[in-house]
This record gives structure tokens, C-alpha cells and sequence, in this order.
């Protein structure tokens, strides 16, 4: 079976919440509209589809646009060898998904690693705490509001931390969309 | 004369008796430990909280973060080349490794990595493979320290210094090495390299043998690590391991063959396997890794083909600097790719490739421009680890040396 | 019968040195330097090199890599100090027994390095006194050797008996 070919098996199954794959450089990607299913999707997948495989669970931050957050699935399968993406939306104001722990066991790390970086929530999720930054620490640096030098934090007894020094350090690119004088790499210290 | 004393040894006798008897309902008691986060045999910064029932570890939660310094939003923050030197120091054991897994991840979600010239492709699998061995030879020695066989570590400390001049005189850093660039490598191979390699091949495959004898029937050695540390084949796969800790739990998989990249088609080699998964099965197989690296990098040796090493493509590839300073064409090249990078397309890949710790993929959500909009980087010591929490319960003590060492995780690459 | 002897005696000729206390005991000192390894990140790598056959670090007395804060004299801060390790640096640092001494190998742990980003401090001489920086990204072992050196050049230079002032500024002058 082609990946193509089990696409259409998901999406047939989900008829409503599902997009038509979306393929770009041989990858395809599923959109699922309902963020609260993501987990009985995922279930399916595994179950009657073969994908054993957790490759990678990540999150993306889509700044202005709505809905803010993206939620992405890599799958795989030792038995077919094929690769698959599916993505969540979820708003900024829900922030919260079902966890896919019950499937993968693998999730649990990712997802802890989701909730530190971007403050999104699973629920379901056994043992939700922050993972790289230390308890406490009050941001969620990925998000795209937060800036890359960072902001002060105090934590008596845990850390502390400081905006860190960009002048002549490295030289900052910024994304988007902007005249390329305001993206060229340069200096940009935190205001 | 000096008077003997009675030393009362009867009463403390009965003293730790009756302390014993009191003990009697303090037994089952658990008594917390915590190990790292600077601890030698945690391999750096991870840091594990135990739960102690006697020697009986009843739960551990391995904390992760120690090393976290942001390269996913630095990322985010930079053209794709600006990015390179930042890989580097994911798995700083295999740096090579690293910025050709990187350097093919945004050549796909640029649509070049088929056009990629031959040369190029034969170049970047020696990188590969050479990281490789130098990634297992410390991986082996420092197991094999953990579990007390010091000598070991030094000997292959030895191999790696080999392994370092070589690449010090390919890149000119000894492991900080950035030597791919987007569409290509920062410079070819210098002159008589490649002679110096095969000599270098056949004097590993000497000390591969010579670690081989000191470890393979070491009674000690087989006896801290046979039968520990059991990952099943469910285990693994529902816990995500990749590279050899996978394929110790008896799947033959390696990215290399089931979705070849480079040339990797082009080359002969065996995957190594396990049966039962324990920690003896993941030593065996690094053990055979490296000696199947070295095939292919004889291999490589003898069908390099001549040619150009860079994609033919001002708009990806930095022109040569003479051009630069006297065709227009070339100079606005160069301004372009300075100023704003490669202009990548919109969209998003996955690219995924076997590094000696595991599977390293590069995940790229662009928006278009020179900019990645988000970078995830799917780390293989990150998941790898995430199975400590699963399986060190039940274990002795002493085994969590062997375990960790076995799994042969880099902290650099796990926190990011 | 046992007889002292006063004044020159051949028999100990060339077996006995006069010197002053504070220069023998820095002479003990800075040729039996023992590391603290504080190997956080790549630049642990090059440690363990420096520790290893070819660059051998033993040669200076500095073999004995101790895990343990309360038997080492330096502490070689290796690689990348997160605001998260920074506590425990710090903690480790204190657990060290009088007279310690500091390197800071590599561009991370001098100045955050390439690694100015939310997560990293800049620079482990916010949060501990260090005597030698070592500079590189990673530095070579040969570096390290070098600020080993640097650092031995320091101690031989200290004073260590508490007062240092000489008897008569201090008004003790025996008449
Ligand atoms: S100075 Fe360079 S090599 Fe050393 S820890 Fe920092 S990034 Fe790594």
C-alpha cells in the first residue's frame, strides 16, 4: 500500500474532520480539523494502519494567524515502511488536546516538551510537567512573542535569568514577510 | 606499662542486634537518591532521581534540561547556513554527521538533494561513516569505563585522535567541524587525503579487534551487561529508539537501507542485529557497526568519482569568491545569499537521517524566505532516554551504569 | 652516644633545600592541581581528550579527575552553563575545599559563547571568581594544557601563610 493509499483509508474513516492529503517533496500531510479527535485518529492509525512508529510530535507557533497553534504527528510504520503527517489546529484560547500517551508511549516526552515550550496543554496526559526549562520558570520560549535573548526571571533557590547581551553576538535574522531591511541579518537587542 | 582495656565488644554486639530488631518495620522503606546532574557515568547533565528500595530501584525520573540553550529558537532566528555551526554541537561525537543530516534536510525542502553532484554525495558519507566510528569508539570506551574496563577507553581515545587530524585537516577543527553548506561542502577533500584515510581504515580495524579481545569474552564485562538492561521489540518500538539501540532489540533497521540517501544504495554493507535486546546485544552491535563503517568507507575510497562538490547554483551555493569580485551576476549572488539566505519555498519536511545515536531528523516549517519559521529538531538521545523512566525500576544499582552506558546518549543533542 | 652536629654536615649534602614555607607549599600545590570536571558539553570532549594518551594531562600533576568536589583544587568548567546548571555549578563550587582555583575552558563557559539565547549564562564568571579563561570553541587540549600552566605560574605566586605581612610592620619586632 502507498502512502497515498493509507491517507485515503484515514480520511475515509474521519470523512468530516479530515482535509485531502496534502503532498509536498513525497511527504503527506493530513489536516484534521477537530483537535479533540487527534487521539482516536491516532488510535486508528496505529491500530488498523500499521503505524507503530511515533517518529516525532511537535508544535507550531503561527503568530498572528488563528488558529495559533499547530500540533504535528510524524508516523511511521516498521511493517510498511511508509511516513505520514497529521496536523491539529488549536486555538489560542483552548490551548489544550487530548494526549496520544495511550498510543505511544514515546508521546509522553514529546508532549512534556510541547507543554514547556509553547504552553500547550494534554490533556489525559500522565505526568504533565516542564521538561527542559526548570519548574517555575514563568515563559514559554518558543512561543514567537518571546524573545530569543529572553526575559528577566527570578526564582530564589532555582534560577535566575537575565536578557542576554545580542550586541555584536550573533547576527539575528528575522522571519517573515518584511522588507528585507528589516529581515538582513543584523544586530537586535531587546527592546 | 600500659593497661590493657576490656573492649566491650559484647554490648555493641547486642546494641546493633537490638537496632536490627527496631529496623524490623523500618524494612520496604524507600530511601530517595539522586544521581547527576554531574555525575561521570550520566555522560554529562542528566540527572536521575532514584527511588531506592534496599539496591532495588523502584522508580527513577531521569530530568533532562541541564544542557538546554535554545537551538530550536536560535534556528528560527537565522538564515539555513547561519545555522550550520549550531549543529555541530547537537551530538558534538559526530559532528559530521550532524551538518550533512542538516544540510540534506533543507537541500529537500529547497527540491535539490537529487542534483546534489556525486562527488559531493561520495564526500558526505565518508563524513557520515567517519563520525561514526569516532561516535562508537568514545561510545565503547566510556561504556566499557563506566562498567570498570579503563584501558579500553584509552585505547580508542587513541583511534580518535587519528580520527580528529583527519577531519582537522578537512575542515580545519577538530570536532566543531561545519563543514557542509547548503548545496555542498565549505571546501573538497585536501590533497592525499584520502590516502591518509585508507591508511587510517586499516589501523581502526586493528583497534577494533584489539577492543574486541578486551571486551568481547571478558567474563566481567559479560556479566555486568548480559541479561540487563532488556528492551523487547515492543519496548522499542512503542518508546520510539532508533539507531542501535533499535536494532539491538532484534529489528533490522537502519535508515541507511530502508530509505537510502546519499549513495547509499551504491555501497555494500550489512545491518547488524540483536536477539534478546539487553545491553551485551547494543555493545555487540556498535562493535559491528564500526567495522561495517569501515567497509564503506573502503568502499567510498575506491569509487570517489572526480568532479565538482557543489550544487551548480548561484542562487543556493556562494560563488567563488574571484567570480564574485568581477561578474555582476555573481556579486548580486553573493549580496542576496548573505543578506536573506537561500529563498526557500513554503512548506514543510521531515528529514530523517541514521546517525550512530539514532535517528536524527530535521524538521523544516517554512513560510518562504531565508528564514525557517520553526525548526523542530527530533533529537535520538531525547527519545532514547525517554525509556529510563520504564525500564531502570526493578534494576540493581549498579546496573544503571551499564544501562546508561549502553544506550550511548549525548546531552548536547538531547536538550538542545 | 648520639652527638648533634652543627653546621655543615656532607653526608646531607644536596638533599636538603632552604627555601621559604609560602614557596614550598605552593611548589606541592601547583604540581598536584586536581581537577574538578565539570564537563557540561562539547568541550567535555576535549577535556576527556586532554585527559587522555596522546595530551596526557598527567604530565602536570592533574591526572586525578575527581567526581567529587571535596578532594579537587580546580575546577575546569567545560562547555555551555545553562540558568538550570548554574545552581549546581555554583553548588559544587562551594563544596570545594579551600584554596580552589577556577578555569573556564572554552567560548561558552568564558562568555555564552555562540549561545546567546534565553536559556545559556553569559559567561560562568557571573556566578563564580575565575582565574584563567581558556579561549576556543572547543579549545585544544594543548590550550588547556597551556592554562593549566598559566594557572600553576598563578599559585606559585600566592602567598599562603594567613598573615602576610612581615613581623616587624605588624609591631611584634623582637629586640
Ligand atoms: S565553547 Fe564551543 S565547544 Fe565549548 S561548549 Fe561552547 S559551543 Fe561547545
Amino acid at each position: 500500500m502507498t502512502a497515498k493509499q493509507l491517507a485515503k483509508k484515514i480520511q475515509s474513516q474521519f470523512k468530516e474532520i479530515t482535509s485531502d492529503p496534502v503532498e509536498f517533496r513525497d511527504e503527506l500531510t493530513i489536516d484534521i480539523a477537530d483537535a479533540k479527535q487527534i487521539s482516536v485518529v491516532c488510535h486508528f492509525a496505529k491500530e488498523h494502519l500499521d503505524f507503530d512508529y511515533l517518529v516525532d510530535l511537535c508544535s507550531i507557533d503561527n503568530d498572528d494567524e488563528t488558529p495559533r497553534w499547530t500540533v504535528v504527528y510524524h508516523i511511521y510504520s516498521y511493517k510498511h515502511f511508509k511516513h505520514l503527517r497529521l496536523k491539529v489546529h488549536v486555538s489560542e484560547e483552548d490551548s489544550k488536546l487530548p494526549t496520544v500517551t495511550n498510543v505511544w508511549r514515546t508521546a509522553n516526552w514529546h508532549e512534556r516538551e510541547v507543554f514547556d515550550m509553547m504552553g500547550i496543554d494534554f490533556i489525559g496526559h500522565p505526568d504533565l510537567r516542564r521538561i527542559l526549562m526548570w519548574e517555575g520558570y514563568p515563559y514559554h520560549p518558543l512561543r514567537k512573542d518571546f524573545p530569543l535573548a529572553g526575559k528577566s526571571s527570578d526564582m530564589p533557590d532555582v534560577a535566575f535569568t537575565d536578557p542576554v547581551p545580542l550586541e555584536g553576538g550573533p547576527f539575528v535574522t528575522s522571519p517573515g514577510n518584511k522588507d528585507s531591511a528589516d529581515r538582513e541579518p543584523r544586530v537586535r537587542n531587546p527592546e | 606499662m600500659a593497661e590493657l582495656k576490656n573492649i566491650e565488644i559484647s554490648d555493641s554486639a547486642v546494641r546493633s542486634a537490638e537496632a536490627l530488631d527496631e529496623l524490623q518495620d523500618l524494612q520496604g522503606e524507600k530511601m530517595t537518591l539522586n544521581m547527576g546532574p554531574s555525575h561521570p557515568a550520566t555522560h554529562g547533565v542528566l540527572r536521575l532521581s532514584l527511588e531506592l528500595d534496599g539496591e532495588i530501584i523502584s522508580k527513577a525520573d531521569p530530568e533532562i534540561g541541564y544542557l538546554h540553550r535554545g537551538d530550536e529558537k536560535i534556528a528560527e532566528n537565522m538564515t539555513y547556513n547561519q545555522f550550520i555551526p549550531y549543529t555541530d554541537r547537537l551530538d558534538y561525537l559526530a559532528p559530521l554527521a550532524n551538518n550533512v543530516a542538516y544540510a540534506l534536510a533543507v537541500e529537500k525542502l529547497l527540491g535539490v538533494d537529487d542534483k546534489l553532484p556525486e562527488r559531493c554525495k561520495f564526500i558526505r558519507v565518508i563524513c557520515c561513516e567517519l563520525a561514526r566510528v569516532s561516535a562508537h569508539l568514545l561510545g565503547l570506551g566510556a561504556f566499557a569505563m563506566d562498567v570498570g574496563a579503563l584501558t579500553v577507553f584509552l585505547h580508542t581515545f587513541n583511534e580518535r585522535e587519528k580520527i580528529y587530524n583527519l577531519i582537522e585537516a578537512l575542515t580545519g577543527a577538530r570536532f566543531t567541524t561545519t563543514y557542509t553548506r547548503i548545496g555542498g561542502l565549505s571546501r573538497d577533500l585536501p590533497e592525499g587525503w584520502t590516502e591518509e584515510l585508507s591508511k587510517f581504515t586499516k589501523e581502526v580495524s586493528e583497534a577494533i579487534e584489539e577492543a574486541d579481545k578486551l571486551l568481547t569474552r571478558n567474563k566481567i564485562f559479560i556479566d555486568r551487561t548480559k541479561g540487563v538492561g532488556v528492551i523487547t521489540r515492543e519496548e522499542a518500538i512503542d518508546f520510539g529508539l532508533t539507531g542501535p539501540n533499535l536494532r539491538g532489540s532484534n529489528i533490522e533497521y537502519d535508515l541507511r537501507k530502508a530509505h537510502p540517501y546519499l549513495v547509499y544504495d551504491q555501497l555494500d554493507f550489512d545491518i547488524p542485529y540483536g536477539e534478546v535486546g539487553d545491553c551485551y546485544d547494543r555493545y555487540l552491535i556498535r562493535m559491528e557497526e564500526m567495522r561495517q563503517s569501515v567497509r564503506i568507507l573502503d568502499q567510498c575510497i575506491a569509487k570517489l568519482p572526480n568532479g565538482p562538490v557543489n550544487l551548480d547554483d548561484g542562487k543556493i551555493v556562494m560563488p567563488h569568491k574571484q567570480k564574485v569580485l568581477s561578474s555582476m551576476e555573481e556579486l548580486i549572488h553573493q549580496f542576496m545569499l548573505v543578506t536573506q539566505g537561500q529563498n526557500a519555498p513554503a512548506g514543510e519536511v521531515y528529514f530523517g537521517a541514521e546517525n550512530p545515536k539514532g535517528e536524527l531528523g530535521f524538521y523544516i516549517f517554512s513560510k518562504g524566505g531565508g528564514v525557517p519559521h520553526r525548526m523542530k529538531i527530533r533529537a535520538p538521545s531525547f527519545v532514547n532516554l525517554s525509556i529510563l523512566s520504564h525500564k531502570l525500576p526493578g534494576h540493581m544499582m549498579s546496573d544503571i551504569v551499564a544501562i546508561l552506558g549502553s544506550l550511548d546518549f549525548v546531552m548536547g543533542e538531547c536538550d538542545r | 652516644m648520639n652527638t648533634t652536629e652543627i653546621g655543615y654536615n656532607s653526608k646531607i649534602e644536596g638533599n636538603v633545600v632552604h627555601t621559604r614555607i609560602d614557596n614550598a607549599v605552593s611548589w606541592f600545590r601547583k604540581n598536584s592541581i586536581w581537577p574538578m570536571p565539570m564537563g557540561l558539553a562539547c568541550c567535555g570532549i576535549e577535556l576527556m581528550a586532554a585527559g587522555a594518551s596522546r595530551y596526557d594531562i598527567s604530565r602536570f600533576g592533574s591526572e586525578v579527575m575527581r567526581f567529587s568536589p571535596r578532594q579537587s583544587d580546580v575546577m575546569i568548567v567545560a562547555g555551555t552553563v545553562t540558568y538550570k546548571m548554574a545552581i549546581a555549578v555554583r553548588r559544587i563550587y562551594e563544596q570545594m575545599p579551600e584554596p580552589k582555583w577556577v578555569i573556564a575552558m572554552g567560548a561558552c563557559a568564558s562568555s555564552g559563547g555562540m549561545y546567546r539565547s534565553y536559556a545559556t549564562l553569559q559567561g560562568v564568571d557571573r556566578i563564580l571568581p575565575v582565574d584563567v579563561y581558556v579561549s576556543g570553541c572547543p579549545p585544544r587540549p594543548e590550550a588547556l594544557l597551556e592554562a593549566l600552566m598559566k594557572l600553576q605560574d598563578k599559585i606559585s605566586k600566592e602567598l599562603h601563610i594567613k598573615d602576610k605581612k612581615p613581623a616587624r610592620d605588624r609591631g611584634l619586632v623582637l629586640s
